[in-house]
């Protein structure tokens, strides 16, 4: 939060604009569709307490993917880094305020 | 590009000048328009409408609660009157009032621009919150719900047989309206400000509005989610929350208040903001400690984030975690404390002139006091065991929604209907319907409390018959109320036509939007204003003036 004045009148910002060639996103896509593959297959091993951090963490690398090619994050301004850090910090406060009950919860008394 | 000035007092006819409301004429223009100032126009009156309606089943509940008994609504009809009541008047009246009909007129006034970031998305998100609307008048007309607003499993999911499906997709959509609104908001702020407005030059509305725009953005989308999931459960029977499927109950109410608890900041920081401009305006003083007011409102959005377990105490949570959220419910007082201190320090030795806004001000700061300090109480582990579900809390949420968000809502109505509207309000009239509400809402609320501590639960049709006096004086309370809020409908609609003109800033205060004709040009002003004063920089036009009295 700065007091410099806004940019107006003939001040405009433009971000290098960067082109991604079609192939990357057809590997991503790729990637994307082998996540799906690989989701499925998890599913019918039974990896005992390993099922769900398996699939979370193929599901973590798809929303990764998506986020970072399909989104256009990768080249994207610094600003909007730090709305997408923002954003997931949120989601940190949900999660960590979440488990603060989980955690601590008096399970046998249920 | 040239400058214009503060003091620039240019008397213009407002029937007589081009502007936006007779720039265009036809039903077209104004549903297809992208005009801030006719989409806030189109806001008004769809969220005056939907506050009849929540008035309606407010009225109906405080009847049957005359007598003891249920002899006016069956139980049923009774749950689903307090749900309908509670649905209709935080989505779609309270969390679209002062936000999208005062905030979508007066931020680019404010900011000196032309419109809002985005105009198309503006209309958009006026047209989402008519979709969601329209779910909710559905459900009204087919048979209502009885979840209660808050649309808990697994009653909602597995038990209820009303309208859950289409109230919670109608909850849903309306949500994504807000989301637009804070969007344009942020946007607007960032890019938008006129040469010179610098952050902290920008009246304190802006900031609260900037503040509401955050949560509204980071909030809205986690519920959203959850009543997708509960939509889910319902129909699809996945287990999310219920327990015989691998879910938990618990977990809805987390999610459900993540989002919820700051929705209570949704209606309140913008309240804020209203109350800082219209205090400033009528004790011709900067605001105390502006700074600190203004980041108190980033304060109160981002704290409002850190408490929402504090609705489920008595819900089975952890001991440890309730023993956090308590004492981080504590902590969101400081900012909302620094105001009321800053706003009182304001009115010190400032010649206060007690028009129509000014009470409605006055009335925000002592109502949302005892509202925040009731919320303490319910922060605190123990007492909330003995007062959780009873009318204390009832109580405690009207004295903040309604003593505070309702009540700054029409000071800033009052406040800036000069502007909306070129025209003013009848006073005297005005001061009545002030007065009305402030006493009938005290009467309306206050024997809850008591009535709550004493021990009698909120959402029951029949109550012990040793409640009824303290029932009886919250009827005749809720009656003075309806009267006070019907009357600025009939004298604000009357004054359209018969107000007399108000002049491009009827109150003297400082503030872009004052520098501009009444009602303002299509484009907000005719040249580009260049910002040369500090916020409520009441001093400096006293001076120009050529007053030399001290304020």
């Amino acid at each position: 939060m700065s007091d410099s004045l806004p940019p107006q009148g003939g001040h405009v910002h433009t971000p290098l604009h960067h082109v991604t060639p079609i192939s990357t996103y057809l590997t991503v896509f790729a990637a994307l569709a082998i996540g799906t593959l690989l989701t499925w297959y998890a599913s019918t091993l039974d990896l005992g307490m390993m099922n769900t951090p398996i699939a979370l963490l193929i599901a973590v690398i798809k929303a990764t993917l998506v986020i970072l090619f399909f989104m256009h994050v990768l080249h994207s301004t610094r600003l909007t880094w730090v709305v997408l850090i923002a954003a997931f910090l949120w989601l940190g406060v949900l999660f960590v305020l979440t488990f603060s009950d989980y955690l601590t919860r008096a399970w046998p008394i249920y | 590009m040239t400058t214009t000035t503060l003091h620039d007092v240019r008397f213009i006819e407002p029937a007589k000048t081009r502007n936006y409301l007779n720039e265009d004429y036809g039903f077209f223009s104004w549903v297809l328009t992208r005009d801030h100032k006719r989409i806030a126009i189109l806001y008004l009156i769809s969220v005056t409408i939907m506050f009849m309606v929540g008035g309606f089943f407010a009225m109906m509940m405080r009847l049957e609660l005359l007598t003891p008994e249920g002899d006016l609504l069956t139980s049923d009809t009774y749950n689903k009157f307090f749900t309908l009541h509670g649905i209709v008047m935080i989505f779609f009246f309270l969390i679209p009032s002062i936000p999208a009909v005062l905030g979508n007129f007066i931020l680019p006034l404010q900011l000196g621009a032309k419109d809002l970031a985005f105009p198309r998305i503006n209309l958009l998100s006026w047209y989402l919150y008519i979709i969601g609307a329209s779910f909710g008048t559905y459900v009204i007309i087919s048979g209502g719900v009885d979840t209660g607003w808050t649309f808990y499993t697994p009653f909602s999911t597995q038990y209820s047989n009303t309208h859950v499906f289409a109230t919670t997709l109608g909850a849903f959509i309306v949500g994504f309206s807000s989301i637009l609104t804070g969007l344009n908001f942020i946007v607007t702020t960032h890019r938008m400000r006129a040469p010179g407005l610098t952050w902290f030059r920008l009246p304190l509305n802006v900031w609260a509005l900037y503040a509401t725009s955050i949560v509204m953005l980071l909030a809205t989308p986690v519920l959203g989610i959850t009543l997708i999931m509960l939509m889910i459960e319902r129909v699809l029977h996945v287990g999310i929350f219920d327990p015989a499927l691998g879910g938990d109950p618990l977990l809805y109410q987390h999610m459900f208040w993540f989002y919820s608890h700051p929705a209570v900041y949704i209606m309140i920081l913008p309240a804020m903001g209203v109350a800082s401009d219209v205090i400033a305006a009528f004790t011709r003083k900067r605001i105390f400690g502006y700074k600190f007011v203004a980041f108190s409102s980033l304060a109160i959005a981002f704290l409002g984030f850190l408490v929402w377990a504090h609705h489920m105490f008595v819900a089975g949570i952890s001991v440890y975690s309730a023993m956090i959220f308590a004492f981080l419910s504590f902590f969101v007082a400081v900012p909302s404390a620094i105001k009321v201190f800053n706003w009182t320090a304001t009115m010190y030795r400032a010649s206060v002139s007690w028009q129509t806004p000014m009470l409605y001000a006055m009335g925000f700061i002592g109502l949302f006091t005892i509202g925040g300090v009731t919320g303490l109480f319910l922060a605190s582990l123990g007492l909330d065991v003995h007062v959780t579900d009873t009318y204390f809390v009832v109580a405690h949420f009207h004295y903040v929604m309604v003593g505070g968000a309702v009540m700054a809502y029409m000071a800033g109505l009052h406040y800036w209907w000069p502007k909306i509207t070129g025209r003013m309000y009848p006073e005297w009239w005005a001061r009545l319907a002030a007065l009305l509400i402030f006493v009938g809402f005290n009467l309306t609320f206050f024997p809850q409390f008591i009535l709550g501590y004493l021990g009698m639960p909120r959402r029951y049709h029949a109550y012990a018959p040793e409640f009824q006096v303290l029932n009886v004086l919250s009827t005749a309370g809720a009656s003075v109320l309806a009267v006070g809020y019907a009357l600025p409908l009939v004298y604000l609609l009357l004054s359209l036509k018969l107000g007399r003109p108000a002049g491009p800033n009827p109150w003297g205060a400082v503030g872009l939007e004052w520098t501009t004709s009444s009602p303002p040009p299509k484009e907000n002003f005719h040249e580009t204003p260049v910002v040369t004063w500090e916020a409520y920089d009441y001093r400096g036009m006293m001076k120009a003036m050529g007053e030399t009295q001290n304020v």
